[in-house]
């Protein structure tokens, strides 16, 4: 067995509040610097930037977990994993069709670009990406299964857009894969207050919106390679595979 | 008052939990962040928000809440429905904003 360190929480340039600094082969280039064997790439409620990462990682010999932070009706941030770019794309078009029609004010969130790997920006996207979704928590946490992914409640020791802040608790009823928990606490001090969470998986991560954060936090994952198959079993703790925090 | 009077005097839409009509109010609270309503709200008070999720019959139940008031005309998901006809706690939903209604039931319940 082997321990792979996990940044699975990142936002790139894509996302309103992630800096211009962030742009695919910059992450790379930061990641490997770090030491980072699997990163999430996960902008607000967009998938766009995470293949070219991934193509870009590959190299480098990092693994990509392709997703988005997907903001639920309730306004609760959830981490989203997929596989596969097919399954990528089909959750792409989801989060489209259920995105508001409101356009992004740049002055005050920010710019949403996409940047290809000479850093020159392609295209815009106009719709602001940190709106809820017209969907909810539930109804993600199921399409996200029925594409195979994961489902991962972001940060949800925060009093900010966590599913604890927005529903007060975890619905028991919600299959997650894990929980995050930011890096402002440690998993024993949430879990005093929150006991009842003791059974889940949890994992830290960066949040990084700007370069020199990736990596700052992350989670060891203890398995034999470098797939979804094995990170998914991590998650789950099967066959000696588990993920561990400090 | 009863929520039945509420119901009456703001053309209040009963959603699910019939059994709890004649339950008594004392007050109420308008809040979206459910965390919050956990701390702060208190029993027998009527609960104002645009939340639908099930997690709101959970806190209304653990708060003993009068009733609970959807705004700018939200429905309960199913199985919230479901929980507030077992719980016999209403959910109501009103066509007007929280700003509006909020006024309009403090006065009532002043007076």
């Amino acid at each position: 067995m082997k321990v792979y360190r996990a940044d699975l929480h990142t936002h790139t340039v894509l996302s309103p509040c992630g800096d211009l600094e962030m742009s695919p082969v910059n992450i790379v280039r930061k990641a490997k610097e770090r030491g980072i064997d699997i990163l999430g790439i996960t902008d607000h409620n967009s998938t766009l930037h995470a293949p070219l990462i991934k193509k870009l990682a590959e190299k480098e010999g990092i693994m990509v977990l392709m997703g988005a932070e997907v903001t639920t009706r309730e306004e609760v941030h959830c981490l989203c994993f997929f596989d596969s770019e097919q399954y990528l794309a089909d959750f792409q078009s989801y989060l489209e069709r259920y995105l508001p029609n409101i356009p992004n004010d740049t002055q005050h969130f920010g710019y949403q670009v996409m940047v290809n790997e000479k850093d020159e920006i392609i295209s815009e996207i106009k719709n602001l990406l940190i709106s809820g979704l017209k969907q909810g928590i539930n109804d993600i946490e199921k399409k996200v299964h029925q594409l195979k992914g994961l489902f991962i409640p972001a940060h949800i020791n925060k009093m900010q857009n966590s599913v604890i802040s927005q529903l007060g608790f975890l619905p028991p009823d919600l299959i997650v894969d894990a929980l995050e928990i930011s890096r402002h606490i440690t998993k024993r001090d949430f879990l005093e207050k929150n006991n009842y969470l003791s059974a889940y998986t949890f994992i830290q991560s960066s949040d990084a919106h700007y370069i020199d954060n990736i990596g700052d936090v992350v989670s060891d994952f203890h398995m034999k390679e470098l797939t979804f198959v094995e990170v998914r079993k991590a998650l789950k703790g099967l066959d000696n595979r588990f993920v561990a925090i400090s | 008052m009863k929520v039945k009077d509420l119901v009456d005097q703001l053309d209040l839409k009963v959603c699910s939990g019939n059994a709890g009509l004649d339950r008594e109010i004392v007050g109420g609270y308008t809040s979206d962040l459910l965390s919050d309503v956990m701390g702060n709200a208190n029993e027998n008070q009527v609960w104002l928000t645009l939340q639908t999720h099930k997690n709101i019959m959970a806190i209304a139940s653990l708060k003993d809440l009068a009733a609970i008031i959807l705004v700018k005309g939200y429905q309960p998901e199913e199985d919230t429905a479901i929980q507030s006809n077992e719980e016999g706690i209403p959910i109501l939903s009103s066509k007007e904003e929280s700003f509006e209604l909020t006024g309009k039931i403090y006065e009532l319940i002043k007076g």
